[in-house]
Order: C-alpha cells, then structure tokens, then sequence
C-alpha cells in the first residue's frame, strides 16, 4: 500500500527533487545549449540560457572538418563488435555455471569478478608491445579484443545472474523431450532469457562506447572512436565552446538514448545481481 | 512395453549417500507411487530412473534392455514436472509440439497428434495461448499432454499436484487415474501425500532416508504395514501407537490401532479417558483424548457422535485389527 | 544434480571464458613482472638486468608517493561523496512525487556521459577562470575567480567524477531502498521510532548490503581514473594530480622507460590485491551464490 501523503508535501517534495535532478543534469543541458549557439556567444561574458540565436552552424563545421562520421562508425563497430564477441563466448560459460554448478562455480565467479579489479596499467605496456608488434596498434580488431576481455567478467556475472532465475526443470523438460544441447541452448534457454540477453548486451555496448582507457592508448586515427575524437578537442580547440559542445552532444546523444531505456536493467547489471 | 527394473541402483553425491543400494521392479501397465516423507529420496529415484541423475551403482532397465547409461531423450519416458515446466515463450501447441519436432517429426503429423491430444484434455480453448496466461490447473493438463504426444513406455510424475489447491487436487487426481485407465501406460508416480498414494496407486512404494521400507498395494499396506515407520504413514488419520504396559497387556512391545478400529462409548471401554479437541466433519468426527497410561489417542466416531471438551469416554480397541510390533519396530506376524 | 554427460558439456562451454581471461591476465602480467626487473627503453632496443633497480628508483621518486597519495584521495574522497550524497538523494526520490520517472532520468543521465566529455566539459565550460561559468557566478556575487584546475587541480577531478558517479550510487540506493517492505517501516512507526531512528535502525542497515556493491563497483573503476585526468591537468600542475595510473603511462608511453613504468605497474597490481582482498571479503559475504 502507497502511502497517502498530503498535496503540500507532495508539492515539496517535487519541487527539491526537481531542482536537485536539474542541477545534476545542468552540465549536460548547458553543453547541449551552448552547441547552438554562435562561438561568441558560447563564450559571452553574460552567459544566457534560452535566449540567443540559434544555430546549427557548429554541427556543420564539426561534421565537414572532423571527419566525425568514422569516429561514430569506430565506435560503433568497437562497442557492438566486442559485446557480440563477448555474448558469444559468455552465454556458454553462464549456462554451465547457472545449470551445471560445480564445486568451482562460486570461485571462478570471483575470480572473473577480480580480473576487473586488475589495473589496466599492470598490463598496459606487453599490451601495447605485443599490439605494436603484431601490427594491431590503431587497428579495429585489437580493440574489439581488449574491450571483451575487459567486459567479459561483467557480461558473463550478468548472464549468470538472469540464467539462474530460469528454473532448472524447464531445461531438463525440454532434455526428456528429446533436446540435444545445441537445441536446448537455441529453442528453450536463449528465447526464455532473451530479454536479459539483451540488457546485458545494452549495458556492455554502453559501457563499451565510453571505455577511456584502452581506446585512447591504444589508437591515434584509423580506430579511433568518439573517446579519443573529443580528447583532441583538449587543447586548444577546447576553447571553441560551440563545437567542442556539438562535438560533445553527438558523442553522447546515442548512449544517452540507449541509456535511458536501459536504466531499470543498469542496477541489477552492475550490482552483479545483488540489487534488482 | 514399459517395465522398468531397478537392480541394486545406488545414488551417492560425494560422501552422501543418499540411495543405498536397491531393487525394484515395475510391470508394464502398473501405477506405481513413491512415497515418504521430504528428503527420503523418492525424487532423485524418479530422477535416476528419468536419466536426469546418473546413478552411482546399478542397472536400470526399460523393457528389458539396459538403459543405465541411456540419456534422458532416449529412455523412451515421459516426464511431468512439479513446476509443470513448460516453456513459457511458447504457445501451448507450440509446447505440445516440442518433443515431436526435436523427434524430427513431419508437421502434418505433429498437428494431428497435438490436435488429439489436445481434444484428449481439453485444451482446445487456450491452445494457442502462452503458459503464463493460464491458471494452474490448465497448466498442468498442458504438461501431461505433452507428455502423452510422446506416447513414451512410462510416464514420470514428480509430485505434480503439490502446487495446485485442494479442490483442484481432487479433481486431477481422478483425471490422471482416468487417464492411466484410458492409456494403460506404466505409470511412476513420486508424492509426499499419502492420500494420493491410497487412491491412484497399484503399487506403492514406501521410502524412508533412500530404504524401501514396504512395497504393496494399498490396502496391504493398510492392513499389513511391514513396521511402525508404514504404520505411521499409512492412513489417515495416522494409526495410534501405544507402548508400555497398555500395549504389553495384548503380548507386544508395542501396539498400533487405527482411529477407525476403536469402539467408542460414553459409558465404559479397555480405555477411558478425557475428550481434549474434538472435530465435527460431518460425516465423521475425530476426537483426541487424553487416556492416562496409554497417552493421547485418535478415535473416530459415528458423524453425529455426542462429545465435547472434558467429557469422559471409552475406547475399545479390535483386537482383531489390532498391529503388533516387536522391538525393533517389525510387525510380527499373526 | 545433473549427469556426467552434462557436467563435461558444462565445461567444455566454460572452458573458452576461463581460458581467454586467464590468457588476458596472467600473459601480460607475466611480461610485465619480466619487464620491471630490466632496464628497457623504446628509444633503446637494447635489454639488460637490472634487478630491483627500476623497483627502486619508482618506490623512492617523490612522484609515487604523490602519486600514490592523490590515487587515494580520489578513492576515498568520491566514494564519500557518492555514497553520502547518494543515500540523501535517494531518499528524497523516494519520496512520492510528481514526475518521478522524469527526475529518475535527469539524474541517471551524468552516468552515461563519456568521461572524455565530461572532463572536458567541466574544464573549458565550467572551471575556466575566465569564460567558465564558475567564473561568471564569482564575478555575479562580486569574489574573484577561482582557477579551478590550476590550483586546486585534485579538489577538481574529483568533483568531475563524483558527478559522474552519484547517478549510479543514487540509483542503486534507490532500487534498493524501494525494496524495502513498507510494513517493515509501519512497524517500526507503531513501535514508536522517530523518523531518524527509522532511518538508522531500518533504511540504513537494509541498504548495507547495495552500499557494498556502489563501493565495491566504485573502486574497481575509480583505481584506474585515466581520461579525466588526461585530458584535464594531464597530471598537473608538477604532480598535484598525477594518480597511480597515469603516473605509469607517462613513465612508460611519454618517456618510453618500459622497465620504471612495469615496475610502476606491478605495484599499482599489488596496491589494487590489497584493496581487492580487503573488498572480496566484504563482497563475498554480501553476493549470495
């Protein structure tokens, strides 16, 4: 039962939580204004909120002199490509650990759980020689790799945590139905988790898009996503507040949007399951 | 067609043992219940037999041939689940269909035999209907047909009442015991209820911690439990045991007499004693008195049986009817 | 409960993700240990041992103890932050309210933000002490500007990535505290507690165990701050605001010293198990297999 609160308190309360949200959310709203308007207004001394020109002019300039397009296509194929690749190899691992437990089980969860906690630069440099040497330094492929092995642990915790809740009998049911394996993976465990497949997938690519590690040490221009094509906004072209705002805005938008719609599944997929 | 036999099948997880080493056979066309008490193993028979468990020691065979190593798929069963298990991202003739289409069977084939077993159960409103829409009972039926589509040699019923309520209970346990006349399949059936043992089964099998305490028919079970553990599982209300001097005076450690054995009378009895709760069902009434020396016994009476708390009654038991064990807990014959 | 046949399926299918974490892991990691026992420079292709040298010389250069100083800083001072701030704002969204499902949104949002983008945004729009907009509120209630990143370059980053991080820490609080069973709370009322001390003795010790998750997450990725710093002071002023990580980038891919940057990386390891141990533990009681 909902408590039953007064019109008042309701009214105050929606007032501070709405001044907070947007105070929060100010940055991105700023940064979303700023890029349309005009570069000198973008850096008046008397900053104002609604009320300039608007302009679509620093889209135009970003889009025609940044080649921005690649940078999206990169990241992209970089996000997607590597929690494919990852969904691929972790829905095997998670149906065993969630079917078939063993005695192992528990401790290579948390074992995968702590590769996360290995600090990328413990492993930066032999990354970094071996990719130059293998010719795989800015190259697409590479970082589709890295970036699994980086979200391999999360996407095989999440699978887990969703396969569990799939009761064991269903996939026994469909064994005495005369399943083999393959087709008990394919007809009855992949539809049955389907919707958790795909948050998992949702989080991952989100995740994927703003990994600011390895994709800016590892590429300079032919690989490099959106990442590193808003880090050469650093200096100076920083301070040409428009574009790095329109810059800024289509780097975000997209994950912004998938964020969004993925925000109920986020917790329970960080948390490891933990919170839901 | 559908005999099973169980030769000194043991199941062990690590250093449990949970079965130990048994026989049992099952005729072809039999109604065959495993009962006892939680955890006594009577799953993980099913379980062992079903091909989903492999066993520790032992043969299993089906109809003869040895199927021990058999997976589950080629063990020629069917099993329905407790939880029904039915694949809720298909639609009820899709789940009908499944175990025919990974059979590779051909489509036309597939539609009449779900058809038929559709028309068999009544299923043909909410046949194109999703698992998740339909009450539990409707599910249940929807997993017994697509366990009969299979035409299997034996079906596997792992308590597949246990979440239904109790009017619903009684209704599909005529159903399946219908159903077990019409198809005259072997039917291995695994509950806790007793009740459900008396009224479906040919054979029950009683289970203790993995031990076949008794095998029989009901009613030997009933009139002849094989030691104090079946006295006291068979029957409801449960048999009253008695030890001590009362039971030594008719030449046993110990005595068991049903509820239903005893002369009730208000005015004398082998046993008197005080009415502490009694209950008025109608058709029958079932007191609990408290007979000092002896202890709280269960009697039933007539329906219309005059007794209220605190009231004073006697208790004749039949000798006749009476069960005498030894002790260690065996019937002793006579 | 399953048959042999199924236990060896099993494997073999968690076979591929074992084997290429531990593949991913344990071959650089390798390397790396080899590396920081010899003197290795890009420039200079030539290898020899050097034994606990580049240890040394890493361990006794003021920079790690700064380093190793702002990493915590970082750590402790954003968890505080996130996880205080967060536990009050969930309790206002908690609260009933019109539009909640809009202000869910706009506080979720900073989460998703690119970290490249949001240090960037912060340090040219916000921080600037002439054009920002901090600048432009100091100059509107009359105090002079603050050079955010010039001089208080750590207080700023760690502003940065506490807001990128409350969202997360308020929404998981969140999720955890509309968990809680209401009658749980009534019950408490009819006892006669305050509403403060229903907030300790009931939303507090409900939210322990979400709490150690936001920490434990939190951790993993504020261990490895890089973006922001990078694009921001780039570890500056001097090395006011070089943490562990960036101190071993620049070692190894700005001066090109393989040797000093492994050894730096085999510490920021070892600096990490100490904390992992620590979190595992806390962890392992809290996740239930």
């Amino acid at each position: 039962m909902a408590r039953q609160v007064t019109l008042n308190r309701r009214m105050v309360n929606t007032a501070v939580a709405w001044a907070f949200g947007l105070l929060i959310f100010f940055p991105i709203l700023w940064t979303i204004l700023t890029s349309f308007k005009t570069e000198a207004e973008a850096i008046s001394l008397q900053p104002s909120l609604f009320d300039f020109d608007w302009t679509m002019e620093n889209y135009q300039e970003v889009n025609s002199r940044s080649n921005y397009p690649r940078y999206f296509m990169n990241s992209v194929i970089i996000a997607f490509g590597s929690v494919i690749l990852g969904l691929i190899i972790a829905v095997p691992a998670a149906w065993a650990m969630a079917f078939v437990p063993s005695k192992k089980t528990r401790g290579i969860l948390m074992w995968m759980l702590s590769t996360k906690m290995l600090p990328p630069v413990g492993v930066l440099i032999p990354i970094y020689l071996l990719f130059r040497d293998w010719g795989l330094l800015d190259s697409r492929v590479g970082l589709v790799f890295v970036l699994t092995m980086v979200n391999l642990p999360i996407i095989v915790w999440m699978l887990f945590t969703y396969f569990r809740e799939i009761p064991g009998e269903i996939l026994e049911a469909a064994r005495m139905d005369g399943a083999s394996l393959k087709s008990e993976l394919i007809h009855v465990l992949t539809p049955m988790a389907l919707p958790g497949i795909a948050s998992t997938m949702l989080l991952n690519v989100i995740l994927a898009w703003n990994e600011a590690f390895w994709t800016l040490v590892l590429t300079t221009t032919n690989a490099a996503p959106l990442t590193q094509f808003i880090a050469s906004y650093s200096s100076p072209e920083g301070l040409f507040y428009a574009k790095l705002s329109a810059a800024s805005t289509m780097a975000i938008a997209p994950v912004l949007i998938l964020g969004w719609f993925s925000q109920k599944q986020l917790v329970r997929g960080l948390t490891f399951g933990a919170v839901k | 067609m559908g005999s099973i036999t169980l030769k000194q099948v043991a199941k062990r997880f690590g250093d449990t043992e949970v079965i130990p080493p048994l026989d049992l056979s099952i005729e072809d066309g039999e109604f065959v219940v495993f009962v006892g008490p939680s955890g006594c193993g009577k799953s993980t028979l099913l379980r062992l037999i079903a091909g989903l468990e492999d066993v520790s020691d032992g043969v299993i065979e089906i109809d003869g041939k040895n199927a021990t190593d058999l997976p589950p798929a080629k063990r020629g069963l069917a099993m329905v689940f407790q939880s029904y298990a039915l694949y809720p991202h298909m639609s009820v003739r899709k789940n009908i269909a499944f175990p025919l289409k990974m059979a590779g069977m051909d489509q036309a084939a597939i539609d009449a035999k779900v058809n038929g077993a559709a028309a068999t159960l009544n299923l043909g409103d909410y046949i194109d209907r999703r698992p998740g829409q339909l009450s539990g009972g409707q599910r249940q039926r929807v997993a017994i047909g697509r366990a009969i589509v299979r035409e299997p040699s034996a079906f596997l019923f792992d308590e597949p009442l246990s979440n239904l309520d109790a009017a619903l209970r009684g209704n599909m346990r005529l159903e399946i015991s219908e159903l077990h006349q019409t198809l005259a399949t072997t039917m291995v059936y695994v509950t806790h209820d007793q009740v459900e043992a008396m009224t479906m089964a040919d054979k029950i099998v009683v289970l203790r911690a993995g031990h076949i305490e008794q095998v029989g028919s009901p009613l030997d079970l009933y009139r002849e439990p094989a030691n104090l553990f079946v006295a006291g599982f068979i029957g409801s209300p449960a048999m009253n045991i008695i030890a001590g001097p009362a039971a030594e005076a008719y030449g046993a450690p110990t005595i068991g007499v049903r509820p239903e054995h005893m002369e009730l009378s208000h005015d004398e009895g082998t046993w008197r004693g005080v009415v502490g709760v009694s209950e008025h069902l109608g058709s029958d009434t079932f007191l609990r008195v408290d007979v000092e020396g002896v202890g709280t016994l269960t009697a039933r009476a007539g329906g219309e049986f005059p007794a209220r708390h605190g009231d004073t009654v006697g208790l004749t038991p039949d000798p006749e009817r009476m069960h005498r064990f030894d002790a260690n807990g065996l019937r002793i014959a006579g | 409960m399953s048959t042999t046949h199924s236990r060896t399926a099993g494997k073999a299918m968690i076979s591929p993700a074992v084997i290429l974490l531990f593949l991913w892991m344990i071959v650089p990691l390798a390397m790396t240990l080899y590396f920081s026992f010899q003197f290795y420079n890009l420039l200079d292709p030539v290898k020899s041992f050097a034994g606990f040298a580049n240890y040394e010389y890493f361990l006794t250069d003021p920079a790690f103890f700064e380093a190793l100083g702002n990493t915590l800083i970082i750590v402790i001072g954003v968890l505080c932050i996130t996880v205080i701030g967060g536990t009050l704002l969930a309790l206002l969204l908690d609260q009933p309210m019109f539009g909640q499902g809009i202000v869910r949104l706009l506080f979720i949002a900073p989460f998703f933000v690119m970290p490249t983008v949001s240090a960037l945004v912060w340090k040219n729009m916000f921080m600037n002490p002439t054009n920002g907009l901090f600048a432009f509120l100091s100059k509107l209630v009359g105090s002079t500007p603050i050079d955010w990143l010039g001089h208080h370059p750590l207080a700023s980053i760690v502003m940065i990535v506490s807001w990128q991080w409350l969202p997360f820490a308020t929404l998981i609080l969140l999720t955890a505290m509309q968990s809680l069973d209401s009658e749980q709370i009534e019950a408490a009322e009819m006892d006669g507690a305050s509403a403060l001390s229903r907030f300790f003795h009931i939303i507090v010790p409900h939210l322990a165990r979400a709490g150690t998750v936001v920490i434990l997450i939190q951790t993993i990725f504020l261990l490895s701050i890089f973006a922001e710093i990078l694009v921001t002071t780039a570890g500056g002023p001097g090395y006011a605001s070089t943490n562990i990580p960036y101190l071993v980038y620049m070692q190894s891919l700005l001066q090109f010293d393989v040797g000093g940057g492994s050894a730096g990386g085999i510490v920021a390891v070892i600096l990490a198990n100490i904390v992992a141990i620590f979190l595992m533990r806390l962890v392992g009681k809290n996740l239930d297999l």
